[in-house]
Parts: structure tokens; C-alpha cells; sequence
């Protein structure tokens, strides 16, 4: 987490262009009620990944309530969050942090906010056209498209040799016979009748 | 599958135990097929969504774990072997449950019914409760003398909406124990590993993993057992240490334990070799 002691007037955060309306569609899209944190930082200490994300899981939720919502679309923390639930177990007001993080990630993509974390992204998408095409996920090709997009074909090439000799990767994806059922179902709504 | 007369149940392995840690799968299946159970694998499943899904497109996430619901044949739980899945496939059952307009559309949409009340637990519900040193001949202890740290990992945690269903916390330790193996208290019992992080931040990643490593080395564990394949993986592959640990799935170790001998595939497919501690404790 970024801590400045010498904060200058340039580093503060502004308030004054807040959209009021946008803690409600976080609350309704996630149901989630991030109105009932009361920024008591269990959250901030439990945060496996507080080292890697520039905002503290509470703070989100603040700059949520406080309607500044470019700065919580575009921080890194809701790519980081892996949605591992360490924070709302401990939660004291049991607040679902991870679907408040999802809720956040959808509208960041859906209004084309900047993207803190475009790996991250990247690796999602990847990750679904596997799905898409597969039904299942083919770690393989995950692993190499990830890769070629960055042009890091040498970046872990020890650890895929050694996972491929240990046969945990496999050249073949495992697929679904019902592939057409799963690609159509990944078409944009409204739902298609699609019996199997 | 042989076809003993066991206790039919469907059972959903997911793409990581069918991919980078089918050594749990083989475990998996040896092992409830010796405590009488048939493991009948969902016909034609599809991935649960895994992380992507719902971080990107809920919508995805929702109709992939639906149709994995729909081929679920009426009337027989649905065994499930990763926390990851689990949670997945639970949550499109919850949303289903609370929303009759999206069951209906969605059973329109797969052409099949979803049944609401089916049952899905995870294998350790199956286990719990069980005596199962009675399915070892003449109830020899033979994890006698191994000291082993459990690592649950943060997806067999709940978010609020299924904080009242069972915690399986306690389970490996109990079970394993009375096997005659000794349980050792340490913090890292359900620290997340990094999951996807892995690929995208393997550096934040490896921090997490060495972390856990080095814990469980400190306090004098010969290994760590593991529930969910994934951890399992990121522990071993991402561990950047110069003395690695062994890391077992509980599947592998609950069957030595039990007196199996057929292991072929499980050990060799392990990053961080167990065999030398596992001959050493002569289970293997």
C-alpha cells in the first residue's frame, strides 16, 4: 500500500466531481452493502495481497461511498483481488468484498475505464476464450497466449518445460462434445433456446 | 469405474484435476472406490468459470456453472473435488434457488431440468464422521511417526452468502491423526496461495508461496497436505526456495494411509519429489 507522509496538496484526492448515484449501483449490482463498512481496517490487515495493490480493501470501499469513481475503477486493487474472502470471514459486518470487487471490475470494463492491471485482464480473457472454445480450460494454451501477447516467450520457459515433462501440461485441450451449446451460450443476451 | 456395489454418486472433477493435478484424481477415484462408493463423472461437463468468469463476465460465470447443474442426474449428490468449483457451482445454485424466472429461463435455454434441492458437497463430506482406519487391514496406523502441516487454502472459506454451510477446518488434522499421523499447529492453515496471480504476478505469488514454505519448514513439518489442486500447484511451482517441502494432496496421503499400493502416475507427476520421504516412512 502506498503511504505518503510528505503528502502534498498535488497528492490529495479531490471531491468535488463525485457522482453521488454510483455507491447505490455498486450496492445493487453486487448486493452488497458497502455502506455498513465502518472502516474499522480488519480488511487492511488480513489482505494477503496488501504488498501488490495500491489501495487497501476498506479504501475501495471508501472511495465507493465518497462517489469518486474514476479512482475506483482504475485502481490496481480490484484486479489484484483474487477473491479469496480473508477479508469478509473477518469482516465484522460479514460485507461480501469479493462480489464488490467483481461488481467494480464489470463496470470498469463496461464504461472502458483504465485498466490498472492489463495483464490481469489479458490473463481473464484468455482464460474464457479457452473456455469458449473448449468448454474447458486448456492451461496450455492459456499459458502460451498469455505469453505471446507479451512477447515473453522466455519468462517461465523453465517452469513450462518442467510442468510439461512432469505431463501437468498437456498439448491437447480435454474438450466438451457439446462445444456449440457452450459458444452460443457466450453470445450477448437475450438467452437463445438452445436444447441439447 | 469398476461397478461394485457401491453407493452411485456424480461427480464433478473440474479442469484442474483433469489437467495439472491428475494425480488427485487418481487418488481421488482409488480412494472412494475402497471406501465403497462409485464416482460416476457428470457426462460431458464444462469448466465452473474457474477465476476469469466472474471477475470479467458474470453472466458467463452463472450459465457455465448452470449447465454443469443441469447434467446432474436427479435424486444423487454431486460430489465435487475442488474448493474452487465448488463455490462456483454452488453460487449458480443459490442464484437459481432465489430466482424462479432465471431457473425457468435457464432450464428453457439447456433444454433439461435443474433440480434446486440437488445436493452438492465437497468429498470431505463423505469422509467426515467416518472411521476410516477400519478400511485399513487390521487397523494399522501407518502415517505412525509423519509429522504434517494441513493446508486448506482460502477457497474452502465462504463469502457472506454461504458463511453457514460447513467449515471443513480440523478435517485432514482428525483424520490423518487417526492414522497415527501428528498434526502440527501452524499459521498458514488457510492463507490464499496467489491463485491466477501465478501467470499474470508470479513474483507476488512466489512471495506468498515461499512464505508458506519457509513456515512450515520452520516449524519442523516433513509436509504439507493439501485440499485443493490448485494451491497444491502454485506451492510447488511457484516455491523458489533452495529446500523444498513435499506437498501431498489429501487424496494420496488418506490412501497410503489406508494401506494402497497402487500408485502408479501420482508421485511422478509431482514438482517437489515425495517418494524419498514417502519410502523413508515405508508407504511406498
Amino acid at each position: 500500500m502506498k503511504t505518503n507522509v510528505n503528502a502534498s496538496p498535488k497528492d490529495l484526492i479531490t471531491v468535488n466531481d463525485m457522482d453521488i448515484h454510483f455507491a447505490d449501483e455498486v450496492v445493487r449490482h453486487s448486493g452488497a452493502n458497502l455502506n455498513k463498512c465502518y472502516h474499522c481496517m480488519t480488511c487492511a490487515g488480513g489482505c494477503p495481497f496488501s504488498r501488490a495493490t495500491d489501495f487497501a480493501p476498506n479504501s475501495v470501499l471508501r472511495l465507493v461511498q465518497l462517489g469518486l469513481k474514476k479512482e475506483a475503477l482504475e485502481c490496481s486493487t480490484i484486479w489484484i483481488c483474487v477473491g479469496c474472502h480473508t477479508c469478509s470471514i473477518q469482516c465484522p459486518m460479514g460485507i461480501d468484498m469479493a462480489a464488490i470487487m467483481d461488481t467494480l471490475r464489470h463496470i470498469a470494463i463496461r464504461e472502458g475505464a483504465a485498466v490498472a492491471e492489463p495483464d490481469i485482464l489479458n490473463f481473464h480473457r484468455d482464460v474464457l476464450h479457452s473456455i469458449k472454445h473448449h468448454g474447458r480450460t486448456h492451461k496450455l494454451e492459456v499459458m502460451l497466449r498469455y505469453k505471446a501477447r507479451k512477447w515473453e516467450w522466455f519468462s517461465d520457459l523453465a517452469v513450462g518445460i518442467k510442468m510439461l515433462a512432469k505431463r501437468k501440461l498437456h498439448l491437447r485441450a480435454s474438450k466438451v462434445q457439446r462445444i456449440d451449446v457452450i459458444r452460443k451460450s457466450f453470445q450477448p443476451q437475450p438467452i437463445r433456446v438452445t436444447h441439447e | 469405474m469398476n461397478k461394485q456395489n457401491g453407493i452411485d454418486l456424480s461427480y464433478f472433477p473440474g479442469c484442474s484435476l483433469d489437467s495439472t493435478a491428475i494425480e488427485n484424481n487418481l487418488s481421488l477415484l482409488s480412494l472412494f472406490n475402497r471406501l465403497g462408493f462409485n464416482l460416476i463423472e457428470l457426462d460431458d461437463w464444462n469448466c465452473c468459470g474457474s477465476s476469469s468468469a466472474h471477475s470479467i463476465n458474470g453472466e458467463a460465470a452463472f450459465y457455465l456453472g448452470t449447465r454443469n447443474l443441469s447434467l446432474a442426474p436427479a435424486g444423487r449428490p454431486l460430489i465435487v473435488a475442488c474448493p474452487s468449483c465448488l463455490l462456483r457451482l454452488r453460487e449458480a445454485q443459490l442464484k437459481l434457488f432465489n430466482d424462479e424466472s432465471a431457473r425457468r429461463e435457464y432450464e428453457k435455454m439447456w433444454g433439461r431440468p435443474v433440480d434446486p434441492d440437488l445436493e452438492i458437497l465437497h468429498y470431505f463430506e463423505l469422509l467426515d464422521g467416518k472411521d476410516l482406519l477400519s478400511y485399513s487391514e487390521n487397523r494399522v496406523k501407518r502415517l505412525e511417526g509423519l509429522r504434517f502441516v494441513s493446508y486448506y487454502g482460502c477457497m474452502l472459506a465462504r463469502p457472506p452468502a454461504l458463511r453457514y454451510e460447513e467449515k471443513y477446518h480440523g478435517l485432514m488434522e482428525k483424520i490423518l491423526s487417526s492414522m497415527g499421523a501428528k498434526p502440527l499447529s501452524w499459521p498458514y492453515l488457510s492463507r490464499c496461495c496467489g491463485t491466477f496471480l501465478s501467470v499474470a504476478r508470479p513474483k507476488v505469488v512466489t512471495g506468498m508461496v515461499n512464505e508458506i514454505n519457509r513456515g512450515a519448514k520452520d516449524i519442523g513439518a516433513d509436509c504439507i497436505i493439501t485440499a485443493c489442486a490448485m494451491c497444491h500447484l502454485n506451492l510447488e511451482v511457484r516455491c523458489s526456495l533452495k529446500q523444498k517441502i513435499p506437498t501431498l494432496h489429501f487424496t494420496e496421503i488418506l490412501s497410503l494411509g489406508l494401506g494402497n499400493t497402487e500408485h502408479k502416475g501420482w508421485f511422478s507427476r509431482h514438482l517437489v519429489d515425495p517418494r524419498p520421504l514417502l519410502r523413508s516412512m515405508g508407504l511406498i
